[in-house]
């Protein structure tokens, strides 16, 4: 963040719209596939403008290593591996302290609404598969995650999705791209629950001050409907 | 039977209107065809709200929140003596007591045989659970081996997901040739059918001998081996839809025309 | 999940006659390939035979040679058996059959000098051109080399190099100067053999129920640059020359379905 900027992002909005030309509080297109990946229980494709990840399901099913299951609940196994050729300057394979962080808010996102007591010693497996990244990878990731469990017949007690606030030249804008969370002051992914639109995930890094907290939690709250909208009709469209 | 109305979250007005909606698994019931557009089967998803009342019970595939019941799942709402449930359209089997499963023996042990029927643990056949009366110290491969398939019914299931299983039943038995398809275990009373009418069709038009495990594990022989497979796999895809039965009896009959009909083989009993 | 005794005798026991889904046994499964589909990666491709799915990323960047070969550029092929393709893909470390195919699908292309590191030289000793060749499963229905060797030859058919700026640095900003210098079309065939019938692009059952397997690169010309025996099994003098003859026969098919798509 705050990176030298090229000449091309030296004004992120220009005239109240921004370089795509989108306005502060409009999300990127969205389209999601559901059930991509025969071998899997349940999977989901999605973009989020030019974020594209691949997620996919496996389980309850044994857990491994046996020492770490749970007598009383499923255990989510949650992995986020950006893909080497999914970015500018090539990722190495493997994990990396930042794909292990997000694994874990991501499996705590998902996690919150799982119905896990109804498996007990056993492991849901989610991947996550960042295939493209242009920021919001996170985000993307459990909204494509949330589909994979949906189809997979987990039980949810609602569907859980996730978008990004953040702040560029000095104005609260939803859903970053890669040049705006690069040379933006603020990113905060949030993930919400769709029955009661409570927080999952929630992460931070900038510059807010306390109104512009509460004041991006609102453009959160007020935008994040489409995305549930998006996930139900991948489902519905699946079962046509 | 009652009807109701599905409010979505988004619809503020909170009011329980009649509307007719099929609510009922009998699908082989309904003559409407594929074709007809009129939607039978509600689909619902993950914290989708289906009714405002105290009145209905929270069945299975739902959960309760104050006056409201949500769905847990994705899978076809049901709504039978004020019981609101949702039949789940993906998951796994859960094993319930005189179920019959199919499984593979996967080993033998001094006193009983560990059978694999995709379950993250084995089911347990005991030496008492077979039929034939078997002294101690006899060597129980002589019985059932590792990799024999069986026909069996559960017995018992624990907690801890303890699964007896027992061969004492006059369905159960070993299986010889053949092959076994895997299909996800919800489908299974679709390809079964109501009173086994959608499967018995299958086995009299393609002239093989078909067993159904509960557990989602189907074992065919037969010389149209590979047409019953894409006719219970055509199911599988379609549990969801109306006049499933025509659907798969039209496709057969039309794959038949281009091979001629089966020798019938009968019932293997 | 591994496959059940009786599907394994089922198999081996009608292979000679019939393949399960209803398939000749040189034949191939639907073959679907596109490229283009990454926009961060210099080239990239997406390959299905059946249901099994390969994408491969292609990344060019600047790197310094190394010290023994001052002439030459770097090529690297890597592999990932991603968990979402099979139940039996763990996160964890690569799989010893994940190495393996990332070296067999390597060796097509550089033995046949398909990409030649020495055009990959810049400035000698200083400068060179790196290309990274990451192979991504996606879904394991069998036959994973033959579709990964696919998708990277059409990944790096239709790759691009980015120009260099002035400072030194590769362009990002969507300038490119050229193609890759891509010379020959390898294409890797697998052959099963199960009880003596030889059989083309298995399925992930029938992968279970193969005694060996052999893959066979072909180049343009027909001749073999790269082969490799999997399996605990003997295979004859005999079936491998055979083996070598249906490489080239369908490594020349599938060239066409290559080049086509690369075409678009």
């Amino acid at each position: 963040m705050g990176s030298d900027r090229p000449k091309k992002y030296e004004k992120l909005i220009i005239n109240n719209k921004r370089l795509d030309g989108r306005t502060l509080d409009e999300l990127r297109p969205v389209k999601i596939e559901v059930g991509v990946i025969p071998s899997a229980d349940g999977s989901a494709y999605i973009e989020i403008g030019n974020t594209k990840v691949l997620a996919a399901v496996h389980g309850p099913k044994e857990m491994f290593p046996k020492h770490q299951m749970n007598e009383n609940r499923a255990v989510l196994n949650v992995r986020y591996a950006m893909l080497p050729f999914s970015t500018t300057e090539r990722v190495r394979p493997g994990p990396s302290r930042r794909s292990n962080e997000i694994s874990k808010v991501t499996r705590h996102a998902l996690e919150s609404v799982i119905f896990l007591e109804e498996f007990p010693r056993l492991a849901i497996n989610l991947t996550l598969d960042i295939i493209q990244a242009d920021a919001g990878t996170r985000a993307t990731a459990i909204t494509a995650g949330a589909v994979a469990l949906a189809h997979a017949g987990i039980p949810m007690k609602s569907l859980v999705a996730a978008t990004a606030v953040g702040k560029i030249d000095g104005k609260l804008a939803l859903d970053l791209n890669g040049p705006e969370d690069n040379f933006g002051e603020t990113d905060m992914p949030i993930a919400m629950t769709s029955t009661d639109k409570n927080i999952t995930l929630l992460q931070m890094d900038g510059d807010f001050t306390k109104e512009e907290f509460k004041k991006a939690l609102g453009i959160v709250k007020n935008s994040i409907e489409p995305l549930f909208e998006a996930q139900r009709k991948a489902l519905q469209d699946y079962y046509k | 039977m009652t009807n109701i109305k599905i409010i979505p979250k988004k619809d503020k007005k909170e009011e329980i209107k009649k509307e007719t909606v099929d609510n009922s698994t009998d699908k082989e019931n309904k003559t409407k065809d594929i074709d007809t557009g009129k939607k039978a089967n509600k689909i619902v998803l993950p914290g989708d709200e289906l009714i405002k009342s105290i009145d209905y019970i929270a069945g299975h595939g739902t959960y309760r929140e104050g006056n409201k019941i949500y769905s847990k799942l994705s899978g076809i709402l049901k709504n039978r003596d004020h019981v609101i449930s949702v039949i789940p359209l993906a998951g796994k089997y859960v094993p319930k007591a005189r179920d019959f499963i199919i499984g593979e023996v996967s080993y033998i042990t001094f006193s009983n045989w560990k059978v694999d029927f995709g379950y993250p643990s084995e089911a347990t056949l005991p030496m008492l659970g077979v039929p034939e009366y078997i002294e101690n110290g006899v060597d129980l491969t002589k019985y059932y081996k590792r990799g024999d398939l069986i026909f069996a019914a559960i017995s018992s299931v624990t907690k801890g997901m303890i699964i007896q299983l027992t061969m004492k039943d006059k369905k159960a038995r070993k299986l010889y040739s053949g092959k076994v398809i895997f299909i996800s275990s919800p489908k299974v009373p679709r390809v079964i059918g109501k009173e086994g009418t959608m499967i018995s069709m299958i086995k009299n038009k393609t002239g093989c001998i078909i067993n159904v495990g509960q557990n989602g594990w189907i074992w065919i022989k037969g010389d149209n081996e590979a047409l019953a497979t894409k006719a219970i796999k055509m199911v599988e895809q379609y549990s969801h839809k109306s006049g499933l039965t025509n659907m798969i009896s039209d496709f057969l009959d039309k794959e038949l025309k281009k091979v001629g009909p089966p020798e019938k083989k009968g019932e293997q009993r | 999940m591994t496959i059940l005794q009786q599907n394994k005798q089922y198999i081996t026991e009608n292979i000679a006659k019939s393949r399960d889904d209803g398939r000749k046994h040189d034949q191939t499964r639907e073959i679907s390939i596109e490229t283009g589909i990454l926009g961060k990666a210099e080239g990239s491709a997406r390959v299905q035979i059946g249901k099994t799915e390969v994408i491969v990323g292609v990344k060019v960047d600047i790197g310094t040679p190394f010290p023994d070969t001052p002439k030459s550029g770097v090529l690297m092929v890597n592999s990932e058996f991603s968990a979402l393709a099979s139940p039996e893909f763990e996160n964890g470390p690569p799989r010893e059959d994940s190495i393996e195919l990332s070296r067999v699908v390597d060796r097509g292309i550089r033995e046949s000098n398909t990409i030649a590191v020495e055009d990959l030289c810049i400035e000698p000793g200083e400068k060179v051109w790196m290309v990274f060749v990451d192979i991504n499963i996606t879904n394991h229905d069998g036959n994973l080399i033959d579709a990964a060797g696919m998708a990277a030859i059409a990944a790096l058919m239709s790759a691009k190099v980015p120009k260099i700026n002035e400072d030194g640095t590769v362009n990002r900003d969507g300038e490119y100067k050229g193609s890759l210098p891509v010379k020959d079309i390898p294409v890797p065939v697998s052959v099963g053999i199960i009880n003596s019938t030889m059989i083309v692009d298995a399925t992930k059952l029938e992968e279970q129920c193969i005694d060996s397997r052999i893959t066979i690169t072909t180049t343009k010309a027909g001749n073999y640059c790269a082969m490799q025996q999997a399996g605990s099994h003997e295979t004859t003098e005999e079936q491998i020359l055979k083996i070598g003859e249906i490489a080239q026969k369908n490594g020349k098919e599938r060239r066409l379905i290559i080049e086509k798509s690369v075409k678009k």
